[in-house]
Formats: C-alpha cells, sequence, structure tokens
C-alpha cells in the first residue's frame, strides 16, 4: 500500500515535471503546445546518446540533455511558433502537432525503432524501510520534482524576470507598454519548459528504461491532461495535477486493472471537470458580455 | 427558372467533384492505370473524407474543439464488424450487411455521441477539447479490453479474456481485446464508399441552411447573444455533436470492412488528429476543403514513397509549412497577386 503510494508520487512527479512546461505555455501563449512529450523524448534520448556513446558520467550528460532540450525549445518557438502569434489557436495547435510528428520522424531516421536500454542514471543503493523497498530513482525524482517546485515559484514571485512572465501571461499589451519584452519573455518560457522537459525525460526513462520515438507521446497527453486536472495555467495546479493523477494510476493498476488504468484515470479527469469546469486550482473566469 | 442561391451552386459543385472522383477512378482501373497501393487506399479515402465532413460539423460549424472523433469512428468500427459477422449467419447478401453494419455502426455511435456529449458540451474551450480527448482514450482503452463472441443462444460480452465469454462449442470469437477483429470478410465497396459521403455531404449541407444550421452558427459566433434570442443552447450542440459521432460511426464501419484485420489501437489519438489535420488545413468550416484534404493528404505518404524513410518527415515539414504560409498575410498577398495574374494571362490569351 505505501510502496503504491510512492510509486504513485513518484510517477506524478514525472507528470508534474511535464505539466508544468505545458502549464507555463499555455499560460504565456495560450498555446497547447503539442511538441512538448516529443522534446521529453529528445531529452531522453540525448542523455542516453552522451552516456552510452560517449561514456559521460550521469551530471554532465543530463546538463548536456537539458541545454540541448532549451536550445530546441528556443528554436522550436522561433521558426514555427512565433510567426503564427496573431494566428488562430488552431492553426498553431496543427503546427505544434507537425512540429511534434517532425521530431518523432527525424528521431526514428536517426535513432531507428528500436527500443534502446537506458542506463541506470541514479546509481544508489535503494532505501529499504521496514519490510518495504523505495526504489533509489523514485527518491531522486521525487526529490527533483520538489526542488524544481520550489525554484520555479521563487522564480515567478521574486526575480524581474518571472515577474514580467506573470505580467504577459496575464495581458500582453499592458506588458509591453510596461517596457517587458514579450517576444524575449517568450522565448524564455519555452526554454525553461523545454529545459524541465529534458530533466522529466531523463527521470522517466531511469523508471521504465525503455527508448523509442514514441517514448514521449504518451506521458505529454497524460501530463497535459494533469495540467488541465489542476487547472490550467497555473504552476500549483500542474504539480498537485500531476501527483494526483501519478497517484490514482498506480492505485488503478495495483486494484483495477491494468489495461483499464489509463481508462480511470481519464474518467476521473472528466469526473474533476464536470464538477469543476476550470480545474482544481484554476481561476475562474469572468464572463463578459 | 428560380435562380439559384450562391450555396446551392457551391454544394452542387461539391456534389460533382465526388462524383468526378468516383468516375475519375473507375475509369482509371477500367483502363488498368491504377497502382496497387493506391486500389487499396481508395475505401480508407472515403471514410476519411466522411470523418472529416463530420468533424467540420462539431469544428467548423458549431466551433468545439474535439479531440476524440476517432473514438466514435472506432466505436462504429467494431459494432459494424459485430454486426456483419452476426448476420452473416442469416443475410448472404454482402451489401445488405454491409448496410445493416453502416446504419447500426452509425446508430451506436450517435448513442456514445449522445453519452458523451451530454457532460462534454457543459465544458468550453480547451477543457472541452481535453475532456473529448480523455474520451477517445477511455473508449480505446475499453474496446481493447473488450471480448464479444456469438454461438446459437445469441451474443455475448467480456471484458476479461475469451475463456469467460463460455460460448458454445462451435461459437466464434468476434473481437478478442487488443487482437481486434480477425478474419473480417472484406465487404465494403467504393461505390458504397461514395454514396455514403454524397449522403453525408447532402445532410450537412442543408443543415447548415436550414433553421438549426442556423442556431449552431449564432450559438458558434455569439453564444451569448444566442441564448439571449431564446435559441436552447445545449440542444443544439448536442444535435451537432451526436450527428457527427454518428457520421464518424458509419465512416468507422465503412472502414473496419474493408480489412481483414483491425485493431483498437488503430483508433487513437493520433487518428484524431489525423482528421483535425484535414479540417484545419481543408479550411475550418470549408466542406469542400476537407474533402480536398482528406483525400490528398491521405494518399500523400504514398506519393512520397520515393523519399523512402524520409517520407513522414516531409509530410511533417509541409503540414508546418502549409501552415506557416496560410497565416501569414504577407506571404498569401504574394500568393494571390502571382494567381491572379497567371489567370489574367491565361483570360487574354483565350481571348
Amino acid at each position: 500500500m505505501l510502496s503504491y503510494l510512492i510509486n504513485g508520487i513518484s510517477l506524478g512527479s514525472v507528470y508534474a515535471i511535464i505539466a508544468l512546461g505545458y502549464t507555463m505555455v499555455y499560460g504565456i501563449a495560450k498555446m497547447l503546445n503539442f511538441a512538448h512529450g516529443d522534446v521529453i523524448m529528445i531529452g531522453g534520448y540525448m542523455a542516453f546518446c552522451s552516456t552510452s556513446y560517449l561514456g559521460w558520467p550521469v551530471i554532465p550528460s543530463v546538463l548536456f540533455s537539458i541545454i540541448v532540450c532549451t536550445m530546441l525549445g528556443i528554436v522550436i518557438e522561433r521558426l514555427a511558433y512565433k510567426p503564427l502569434r496573431d494566428a488562430s489557436s488552431l492553426a498553431v495547435l496543427i503546427t505544434a502537432i507537425g512540429v511534434s510528428y517532425f521530431l518523432q520522424n527525424a528521431a526514428l531516421l536517426i535513432w531507428s525503432s528500436n527500443p534502446k536500454a537506458f542506463p541506470n542514471m541514479v546509481d544508489l543503493p535503494n532505501l529499504v524501510i521496514g519490510d518495504i523497498q523505495i526504489s533509489s530513482v523514485a527518491i531522486v525524482t521525487i526529490i527533483a520534482c520538489i526542488v524544481i517546485m520550489t525554484g520555479l515559484t521563487l522564480f515567478t514571485t521574486r526575480t524581474r524576470l518571472g515577474k514580467a512572465m506573470r505580467a504577459v501571461s496575464e495581458d500582453k499589451g499592458a506588458a509591453q507598454l510596461m517596457g517587458i519584452n514579450v517576444n524575449a519573455t517568450i522565448s524564455m518560457t519555452f526554454a525553461i519548459g523545454s529545459g524541465l522537459a529534458a530533466i522529466a525525460g531523463v527521470l522517466l526513462c531511469s523508471a521504465y528504461p525503455t527508448l523509442m520515438p514514441t517514448t514521449g507521446a504518451m506521458p505529454g497527453i497524460k501530463a497535459f491532461t494533469a495540467a488541465v486536472f489542476g487547472g490550467i495555467g497555473s504552476i500549483p495546479g500542474a504539480m498537485l495535477g500531476g501527483i494526483l493523477l501519478g497517484i490514482i494510476e498506480i492505485f488503478a493498476k495495483a486494484y483495477i486493472s491494468t489495461q483499464l488504468s489509463d481508462a480511470v484515470v481519464f474518467a476521473v479527469l472528466i469526473i474533476v471537470l464536470i464538477v469543476k469546469p476550470t480545474g482544481l486550482l484554476g481561476k475562474k473566469m469572468a464572463e463578459k458580455v | 427558372m428560380k435562380k439559384l442561391s450562391k450555396q446551392t451552386i457551391s454544394g452542387f459543385i461539391n456534389y460533382g467533384i465526388i462524383i468526378a472522383f468516383f468516375l475519375l477512378f473507375q475509369i482509371l482501373a477500367a483502363t488498368g492505370n491504377l497502382g496497387s497501393s493506391l486500389k487499396g487506399q481508395l475505401i480508407p479515402i472515403c471514410s476519411y473524407i466522411i470523418m472529416a465532413l463530420s468533424l467540420n460539423l462539431v469544428v467548423g460549424i458549431s466551433g468545439e474543439l474535439s479531440l476524440g472523433h476517432a473514438g466514435f469512428m472506432s466505436v462504429g468500427a467494431f459494432t459494424g464488424v459485430v454486426v456483419a459477422n452476426s448476420l452473416s449467419d442469416h443475410i448472404s447478401n454482402g451489401i445488405i450487411r454491409l448496410l445493416f453494419a453502416l446504419v447500426i455502426g452509425a446508430f451506436v455511435a450517435g448513442i456514445a455521441g449522445i453519452v458523451i456529449g451530454i457532460p462534454v458540451l457543459r465544458l468550453r474551450g480547451d477543457y472541452l477539447a481535453i475532456v473529448t480527448l480523455a474520451f477517445g482514450e477511455i473508449i480505446k482503452n475499453v474496446l481493447n479490453c473488450l471480448y464479444v463472441g456469438i454461438d446459437s443462444r445469441g451474443l455475448h460480452f467480456s471484458l476479461k479474456d475469451e475463456p469467460s465469454l463460455h460460448l458454445e462449442p462451435g461459437g466464434r470469437t468476434i473481437l478478442s481485446g487488443p487482437m481486434g477483429a480477425l478474419g473480417i470478410t472484406k465487404l465494403s465497396t467504393f461505390f458504397v464508399g461514395i454514396v455514403l459521403i454524397l449522403l453525408v455531404l447532402f445532410y450537412i449541407q442543408n443543415l447548415v441552411k436550414s433553421r438549426p444550421g442556423r442556431a449552431i452558427a449564432a450559438i458558434r459566433d455569439n453564444r451569448i447573444a444566442a441564448e439571449a434570442c431564446g435559441i436552447p443552447v445545449t440542444k443544439y450542440k448536442l444535435m451537432a455533436f451526436v450527428t457527427s459521432a454518428a457520421m464518424a460511426g458509419s465512416a468507422g464501419a465503412l472502414y473496419a470492412l474493408n480489412f481483414s484485420t483491425v485493431v483498437p489501437k488503430k483508433f487513437d489519438f493520433n487518428t484524431s488528429i489525423l482528421v483535425l489535420v484535414f479540417v484545419v488545413l481543408g479550411g475550418i468550416g470549408n466542406l469542400r476543403g476537407s474533402i480536398i484534404a482528406a483525400a490528398v493528404l491521405t494518399v500523400l505518404p504514398e506519393l512520397l514513397r520515393e523519399f523512402q524513410d524520409y517520407r513522414m518527415l516531409a509530410y511533417a515539414i509541409v503540414l508546418i509549412l502549409v501552415m506557416l504560409i496560410t497565416n501569414n498575410e504577407k506571404a498569401m498577398f504574394i500568393i494571390n497577386n502571382r494567381l491572379k495574374s497567371v489567370f489574367k494571362k491565361l483570360r487574354k490569351e483565350r481571348a
């Protein structure tokens, strides 16, 4: 029971980190970045390549993966999303899907569709308390999640850049009038989101060590669900949504059915949204006539 | 003679395109110029066109983003397979069985549409989109565990495994969970597919002109104003949603009965997105655009075959570029001017 709970929190932490990327980008650019899940996959492959082919130690390869994904996020934003800043949200959505196909197929060409065995990034002994065993990956994941969460909260509330980010997400026009560089802020948001995706990729692949070009797709969808679950656009909401989703998934797997666990997760989401249509921590929007 | 409105003429052009498409491929097939890979694509093209048209009813005319349209296709597909298979003992005529499969597939998908539509349509915008996505995933997951068998006592259902169907000896399994439907008799024909497209097109084009159609468009343009005018919002939204689901169901039945095996995984999120891409690329709310985009994009990966491994990459790049160009006023301006000058030249030459 307790070990299920911890596994759930650990899986949920990964979802939460991914969901943060979704929610931040949504908050600031009002778009669903469907390519986010594939950035996770690229992050996983980068860490895989630098450790397995180049033989780098863990920390540099994780850093390498973060840097590559950050750059990738900025490049994607510049090339694909920036020209569409004023276009309809559906147009941006389809472009994001195009980017997602592109990344998946590029990965397919470079690394082929054979699953790669991800090296163990967290080489620590498992924690044993009484008769339950907690894997070290789970602990590292949970710690990483807490650190990221605190860091992001401090960043958005204390620093100038973070405040600029919140201002842009609230009102782009007004933010620009206050002298905030809106384009740079949006780029920065994509960079942070993609960097987080790289971390999530490494953690995800450490817990489930098979790496394929489609690895990022399903966690991407679930994290997106988590972001909506918690109220899209809200950072604590993404965290809460991610962790709850992870716990529900693990418990559904353990007590209901392995095959139907995804159905249970989505059913819970639907119930929550019907009861509270803006998600758990979402802001209620006033309707203007 | 009464002068026809622009809308009516545009509608007739759409029928013309479909019939021309049918005749073209009939001639190609008769003269033996039709490649086998393209021939196999004909019925999938028909069902994707119906999918795109039906999704356009939700996204374009009713203005709600749905990300789970493949779920309805899936419901229709597997209902169609079960119907066609269980009727095979009683009705030997393939076309009649196909019609039963299409109608019942559409009906069951429509019921799914009602069940899903009632909670979904309470939500707005991205939340609505994510719930349709969730329902699509739930349908896929449930069908992935669904076992259906038939024997002399009738149909048996189970969510666990094949033995728990308790079939009599001589009974047969129709759906076997993640393996999907095996050994389907191919019943779909290109002709039926074309007729189905024409029916769907006829229905949507007339709906748009009718009182409910105008009400649906009014809700899309301004929900609050429409509500203030006394339009029952939920009723009309639900109507568009359920109709669209039923159409997707028939498209699914047509699709499934064209193959010998169909797995539930086929109708996943990616298929929903694919259909959405048809709708958006064709122009939201533009039926002709949907038809053309569905046909071209289904064939495109085949045409890009010479790029081999790069074809899906090329597909992605084409998709991104088309979106970037069609949404860029400057680029569109240049293209429009070019096209205009080309047409002018042509006209001059003719004169």
